[in-house]
């Protein structure tokens, strides 16, 4: 193994984790400032209970998020200097900016929505709540605004001496992919509080645990179940074609494609044998270029436009990418599905659908995981598309060895935190929504 | 080129003024954890010792992180050379940083471990402490550099007397801290041995101070015309002498405000003893890394600018806010 190698499995891994917890935290965020404007306006103990409990794991999964963040904003340096060194000018103001704009916010807020019940009053408490839902999502915001300008860079220019310098903070802000990736991701998130809490709430109610307030729970849950994956719809869309416009090669990886054409298909599932450069599956004809534009004819760049050493690892983007789409699905239908118990009234009775709902806790962070690895694992082998390689990014002092050792430890110390994070999340949530 | 040279300077000052409020605000939270063991005897008291970190704590943490943000929006090549050339030194802060974060949920929620979990948060905390200051030690006596710009030296060239010198006074300029916190916040019997810390810790401070700013001055030789080097000088004096006479009067604020002054005239003379330099080179002074030769561009540094200077005070304002809600006395109970 070489070091780059290494390097690269330390940052996806160690991002893979981190991801896990600031996408329960903005999730979870919305459904607190959901209980508590209900509670303000109500005065209702149910929604008091629900925020309790709901801010006690937030305190949980909050402190891992920033645990494993940190290591994150020390990575540029310790493990891509090179890449910092070049792109200190864009990338650095905008992590910066996320950190005056919006950690601080974050922050200091979800200190009073963890610790403050008592000592702050009802107005001063909900503020709190709004705070921290805005903190967090400015912070998603900036990162991914970071990571946007890495895949459709914008609002620079290149110097005599090759180095990048920001021209046009705003345009660098705003590149093309950045309000496509935000609204996806925000999305995603929301889907992943909601199912967190229908997992919750669904065990509660199958269980005849915690009366009203679980029953409560389970029909805000339900319902942003049922919205959420159907708004994603077409946010993802969005994003699809914008991927398709701005990235040709990492969309044509995403299905498979490796001659340019006109009425390209769209794969429902497959596989890719990259060596023979042919794809196999079940696939709708012409749909690509259908969902494209909604014209069973526009043309779709295949990969062979551009040289081999320049095609991301297309079988891993393929499959990654239908993972998450297939979630996607699932998710729209067994949101819709509970949507209509509730409507019809047998949703707190419905044995088997309240049975299902924990086990699905997980798999909002499949579809993440997966997303994530079409993004990036798409961009390859380019650190910033058409402009930087990821080889030419990593830092040159430090060893293999050093590169091993870190992992290891990274690798040892997370699973310890995984393990301790399922553990306690499990005990928070058996004491129940009245034990603060 | 005179108009990019002042907001070069604009920027080596802002971000000492991050990192000036990381030491004061986590130094007091580090510090206080890492004497958990020395202050609070029964599980109770430790429990309100905890709980007055507790809220404040992760917001602390944020001025380092934004700080480390600043330093690579403004100066990413000192940036890069010091989090990759220290690469294992930094591996063992994110460690120190992870478990002194994570412990404080665990022990409270996992109380099968939590003494476990109480030793993680003791651990990691004082080892934070020490840590920074080596490295700001060995970025300040210097380092060796090769004319990429890239560390030259390994893992041990970073554990030299002067540089240690710099971990162990910040580590017991922050203890003092955290004792001096722990005074305001809590009562009783917890509250006197809070001040018979504070009383101890004000005296090793003093000899501690008294050597670093000696060994500064021999060993920096910039500093010796230097205004802000005899300004912090005197800020310390200033604060170890509130730190005297605050004990004996059962003075509840007085150690807090002593400690920061004395935490802030250290942490000054370092500023003025590095200024201009970020990271000084050890083998040759014209290779080392200065605001003039890695800053990123003039918009770079105008953009933050105002970013800064209009989110600052914004963020300071709901700070206090935020502190002041949490006034007052510690209880066990507000923990969890
Ligand atoms: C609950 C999580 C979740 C769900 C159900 C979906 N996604 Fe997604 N997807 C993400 C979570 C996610 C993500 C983790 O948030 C990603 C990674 C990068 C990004 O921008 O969002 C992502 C990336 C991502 C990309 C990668 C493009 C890039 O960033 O370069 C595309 C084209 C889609 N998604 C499209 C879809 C479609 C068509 C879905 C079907 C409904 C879908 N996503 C469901
Ligand atoms: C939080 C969700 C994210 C996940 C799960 C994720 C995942 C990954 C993965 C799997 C890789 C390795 C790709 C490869 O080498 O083949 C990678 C690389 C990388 N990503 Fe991301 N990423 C995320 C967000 C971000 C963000 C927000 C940024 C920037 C702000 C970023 C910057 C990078 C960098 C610098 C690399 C290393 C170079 C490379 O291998 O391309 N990532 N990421
Ligand atoms: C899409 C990717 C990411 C999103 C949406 C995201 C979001 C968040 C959020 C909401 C938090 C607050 C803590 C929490 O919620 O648990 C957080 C923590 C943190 N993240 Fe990420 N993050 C992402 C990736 C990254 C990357 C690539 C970095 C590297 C610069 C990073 C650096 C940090 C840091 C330093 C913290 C700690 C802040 C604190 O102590 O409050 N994050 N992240």
């Amino acid at each position: 193994m070489d070091a780059l190698l290494l390097a690269r499995l330390q940052f996806a891994f160690t991002i893979g984790f981190h991801f896990l917890f600031p996408a329960m935290t903005l999730g979870v965020a919305l459904i607190i400032l959901i209980s508590e404007t209900l509670y303000l306006a109500t005065k209702e103990e149910v929604y008091r209970k629900i925020t309790d409990l709901l801010a006690r794991l937030l305190g949980l999964i909050f402190v891992i998020g920033a645990a494993t963040g940190i290591v994150m904003e020390f990575s540029f340096g310790t493990n891509w200097s090179r890449y910092s060194r070049t792109v200190g000018d864009i990338f650095g103001p905008i992590l910066a900016a996320e950190g005056v704009i919006a950690f601080f916010l974050e922050s200091v807020f979800v200190g009073v929505l963890i610790f403050g019940r008592k000592k702050a009053s009802p107005g001063v408490y909900w503020l709190s709540a709004l705070l921290v839902f805005i903190g967090g999502h400015l912070s998603a915001f900036w990162i991914l605004a970071a990571n946007s300008w890495m895949q459709t860079p914008a609002g620079y220019e290149i110097t005599s001496a090759g180095k990048i310098v920001l021209t046009d903070f705003g345009a660098a802000v705003f590149n093309p992919s950045t309000v496509a990736r935000f609204l996806h991701t925000v999305l995603a998130t929301w889907i992943t509080g909601a199912v967190l809490v229908c997992g919750i709430a669904g065990y509660y109610v199958r269980k005849g645990l915690h009366g009203e307030t679980a029953r409560m729970m389970l029909k805000i849950g339900i319902i942003l179940f049922a919205v959420t994956p159907l708004l994603q719809l077409g946010a993802a869309h969005g994003h699809a074609i914008q991927v398709i416009d701005f990235q040709p090669m990492k969309a044509a990886a995403m299905e498979g494609h490796f001659t340019t054409a006109r009425g390209a298909d769209v794969y429902v599932a497959g596989y890719v044998d990259e060596k023979n450069e042919k794809t196999y599956g079940i696939s709708i004809p012409k749909g690509l270029s259908f969902l494209y534009n909604f014209d069973f004819n526009s043309e779709i760049k295949g990969l062979r436009e551009v040289p081999k050493e320049d095609w991301p690892p297309v079988n891993l983007v393929f499959q990654a990418y239908h993972i998450m789409v297939t979630l996607g699905m699932i998710f729209i239908g067994l949101g819709l599905l509970g949507a209509l118990l509730l409507w019809t009234g047998k949703l707190y009775t419905a044995k088997w659908y309240l049975w299902l709902l924990p086990f699905l806790i997980p798999l909002p962070h499949l579809a993440h995981e997966t997303g994530w690895i079409t993004a990036e694992a798409g961009r390859q082998p380019w650190i910033i598309q058409g402009l930087m390689r990821t080889a030419r990014a990593s830092s040159v002092v430090v060893s293999k060895g050093e590169l091993a050792a870190s992992l290891t430890m990274f690798a040892l110390v997370y699973l310890l935190l995984l393990v301790m994070f399922v553990m306690l999340f499990i005990r928070i949530v058996k004491q129940g929504p009245e034990a603060s | 080129m005179e108009n990019i040279q002042n907001f070069q300077i604009l920027w080596f000052v802002l971000i000492f003024v991050l990192l000036l409020g990381y030491t004061l605000l986590d130094g007091f939270d580090l510090g206080l954890a890492a004497l958990l063991p020395f202050l609070g005897k029964t599980k109770e008291e430790k429990d309100t010792l905890i709980a007055s970190i507790g809220p404040v704590w992760d917001g602390n943490e944020v001025w380092l992180i934004t700080g480390g943000g600043a330093l690579f929006a403004a100066f990413p090549h000192a940036y890069a050379t010091a989090f990759s050339g220290f690469y294992l030194a930094m591996m063992l802060v994110l460690l120190a940083l992870i478990f002194r974060a994570v412990s404080m949920e665990f022990r409270a929620n996992d109380p099968v471990r939590s003494g476990l979990w109480e030793k993680a948060l003791v651990v990691g905390s004082a080892l934070a402490a020490l840590l920074f200051g080596v490295a700001l030690g060995n970025i300040i006596y210097g380092v060796p550099l090769d004319d990429k710009m890239e560390y030259a030296g390994g893992f041990f060239s970073l554990l030299r007397p002067v540089p240690l010198l710099f971990g162990l006074t910040g580590l017991a300029a922050v203890l003092l801290q955290g004792a001096s916190w722990a005074v305001l916040k809590t009562e009783g019997r917890l509250q006197d041995r809070s001040f018979q810390a504070v009383r101890a810790l004000t005296a090793v401070n003093a000899v501690l101070a008294a050597v670093y700013f000696t060994v500064l001055f021999v060993v920096i030789s910039r500093v010796s015309g230097n205004p802000f080097f005899y300004a912090g000088v005197l800020l310390t004096i200033a604060g170890l002498l509130t730190l005297v006479l605050a004990p004996g009067k059962k003075n509840e604020t007085g150690p807090i405000r002593g400690s920061s002054l004395s935490l802030t005239g250290l942490f000054l003379a370092a500023g003025a003893a590095q200024f201009p330099n970020l990271i000084t080179a050890s083998n040759d002074p014209g290779l080392s890394l200065t605001i003039y030769n890695s800053s990123t561009g003039i918009y770079t540094l105008q953009v933050m600018a105002v970013i800064a200077l209009a989110g600052m005070p914004v963020v300071i304002g709901y700070t206090v806010f935020v502190y002041r809600l949490f006034r007052g006395k510690a209880k066990a109970d507000d923990h969890y």
